[in-house]
């Protein structure tokens, strides 16, 4: 299960590596949400995948998940989420005012024209 | 009382960011004596924590009452408190002096609220005991001087911002990666207790030299090592003075301070080979600041390749992880804050009153502004470590701790980088202020009272920290001892103190 899991987030990881490659501003920030799927998937698999396990310490229990990974799962997310908000924002300006979503023409210093 | 201590560096600017935020866009006035007030009010507090930490050691909160390698804990020991006061001047500094720099278009999109959840985040960073807190907190000020990069909206802000974006991104991914790997090997995330668990353990850690070079990847992007360093000569030419400031004096040394962290409390298996590579890298940084130093003509690039060789330099000071090392590398972080600022804002001033940031257009301003010059070849001195100011004691210690471990070579690189950083300070300095004099009637007629208040004073606490050097040498070594003997940190744990 673990195995498959590893496998899975080096796939995703892969595809994000390609998609942050190409020249397209939204195909870039694509690339980092599909990214940070996949370190999630590992930061998951860290804390072992068991099956019926609830994540709570108790004398009762017997077998229990640890919550902490779940806990720094959510976080990461919530974090994510700002990050790729505000990213498509400065995305959509830099496509209003530089005219250009090609990364390739976003070197050097641009003229000012206003 | 010492509970609440730790906490106050990160609340005190989160709420006055909050207020600042409910006031709104109208009032730009309130805006200004609000936050000027905050940065004063931390000034206070956070001499107020040295004092404490020097009387009483470490000051521990573990917030919500929740037991140490359980919850998250606050962990405020000398290196923090020093860097969360070296933080509070910078702010203040830098806040007076946006008052007659930032446009009132950006002032009034919430400019001030900005830096004060960047430094929240940044002294959060400092005072956590924590590893996934430390990426939170590293977060918090990331998303802050996202905005700040970007406000304004100029186009060369957006681009480079957008790279920054990206950069910063990919390399908080890494991170939370980082911090995966070193839970599912540990099982702990806090610091100390890794360490304590580390320490006691003796079998085959090979597995941390793998979590070595990820949280390298991490730590060198934010503070700029070679070969990660491609983003900053660009990112931080955008955005205005002040920003540009603050980015360079604080942004870059939080990078270092958690390689100085996690460099000593959890790589200490192997060494030789991690610590040997974070040698190699700064003395790489070293050298390719230095040519950048020397290669351009624009003021602002000069003084941002300056960052690069300061960086390295203290990074090659942690590296060797002796007593030496560390208290020339505490010493020269937080010289560096506070004159990287100071130069910063120089410049600035320069570049506000010619309207000119290249050095072959300028000249003859020492009829005019005899002090500012005077105080830019002071600051020149200052970073080049010239023996009465601090940066003389910095490089004394870490030159001695290269040549004592054996790296001759290194030791010769980090004095000749010395040379270059004087000669690139020094060659704003004679052809802007000596040399033919430019046309005086262009000089814009803005007021720079403030300007001058806020890098006058950032020149002067550096001259009074230099002369004050050898008084305030128990401090240091008392915070270069978390770093050089990581048990006095996390002996929190164990009961002792």
């Amino acid at each position: 299960m673990e195995i498959l899991i590893i496998v899975l987030a080096g796939l995703l990881i892969g595809a994000s590596v390609y998609l942050m490659l190409s020249k397209s501003l939204l195909r870039i920030i694509l690339g980092t949400g599909i990214l940070s799927h996949g370190i999630l998937l590992m930061l998951l698999t860290m804390g072992g995948l068991k099956r019926g396990g609830i994540p709570v310490l108790d004398d009762s229990v017997q077998q229990y998940t640890d919550p902490l990974p779940q806990a720094m799962l959510l976080t990461v997310i919530v974090i994510t989420f700002a990050l790729t908000a505000y990213m498509l924002v400065v995305a959509i300006r830099v496509y209003r005012e530089l005219g250009t979503d090609d990364v390739e023409q976003l070197k050097g210093v641009p003229r000012e024209d206003d | 009382m010492t509970d609440i201590i730790p906490i106050l560096p990160i609340m005190i600017p989160v709420l006055a960011g909050i207020i600042l935020l409910a006031i709104g866009r109208t009032n730009i006035y309130l805006h200004r004596v609000i936050a000027s007030l905050t940065a004063l009010l931390m000034v206070i507090v956070s001499i107020v924590i040295v004092y404490y930490v020097a009387q009483y050691g470490i000051i521990v909160t573990h917030v919500g009452n929740w037991e140490a390698p359980f919850g998250v804990s606050l962990v405020v020991d000398m290196l923090a408190a020093l860097l969360v006061l070296a933080t509070s001047i910078v702010t203040f500094a830098v806040v007076v002096y946006s008052f007659q720099s930032i446009d009132a278009a950006r002032e009034r999109f919430f400019y001030y609220p900005m830096i004060m959840f960047m430094i929240s985040g940044i002294n959060g960073a400092f005072t956590t005991g924590d590893i996934f807190n430390m990426f939170v907190f590293f977060e918090v000020f990331l998303l802050a001087s996202y905005v700040l990069i970007t406000t304004g909206g100029t186009k060369i802000q957006l681009q480079e911002g957008f790279k920054y974006l990206l950069v910063n991104i990919l390399s908080s991914n890494f991170f939370v990666l980082a911090v995966a790997y070193l839970y599912s090997a540990v099982g702990s995330l806090n610091m100390a207790d890794i360490h304590n668990k580390l320490s006691a353990f003796d079998g085959d850690a090979s597995i941390m030299s793998l979590i070595a070079v990820v949280m390298l990847f991490v730590f060198a992007t934010k503070a700029g090592l070679f070969p990660f360093y491609f983003w900053l000569p660009g990112s931080y030419f955008a955005p205005p003075m002040p920003i540009m400031a603050l980015f360079g004096a604080l942004l870059t040394k939080v990078g270092v301070y958690a390689i100085a962290r996690v460099y000593s409390l959890f790589f200490i298996d192997n060494v030789e080979f991690t610590h040997q590579m974070l040698m190699l890298l700064a003395v790489l940084t070293i050298v390719m600041g230095s040519i950048g130093a020397i290669a351009y003509s624009d003021m602002k690039k000069i003084v941002i390749y300056n960052i690069l060789i300061a960086i390295g330099i203290i990074v090659a000071g942690i590296s060797m992880m002796d007593e030496a090392g560390t208290v020339g590398a505490t010493y020269y972080l937080i010289n560096d804050i506070i004159i990287k600022a100071g130069l910063f804002l120089l410049v600035g001033f320069i570049i506000y009153r010619t309207g000119e940031s290249d050095i072959t257009k300028l000249g003859g301003l020492m009829k005019i502004h005899p002090v500012t010059g005077w105080m830019l070849l002071i600051s020149a001195f200052g970073l080049a470590g010239v023996p009465p100011l601090p940066g003389f004691y910095g490089k004394l210690f870490i030159v001695t701790s290269l040549f004592d471990n054996g790296h001759a070579v290194s030791g010769i690189i980090v004095l000749l980088s010395s040379l270059v950083v004087l000669y690139s300070i020094l060659r704003i300095f004679i052809s802007v202020f000596w040399g033919e004099s430019m046309d005086f009637t262009k000089l814009k007629p803005i007021s720079y009272d403030k300007l001058l208040f806020s890098s006058f004073l950032m020149v002067i606490i550096m001259v009074a920290f230099g002369f004050g050097a050898d008084a305030l040498y128990p401090l240091f070594d008392s915070a270069a001892q978390s770093l050089y003997e990581p048990s006095s940190y996390s002996g929190y744990l164990l009961g002792v103190d």
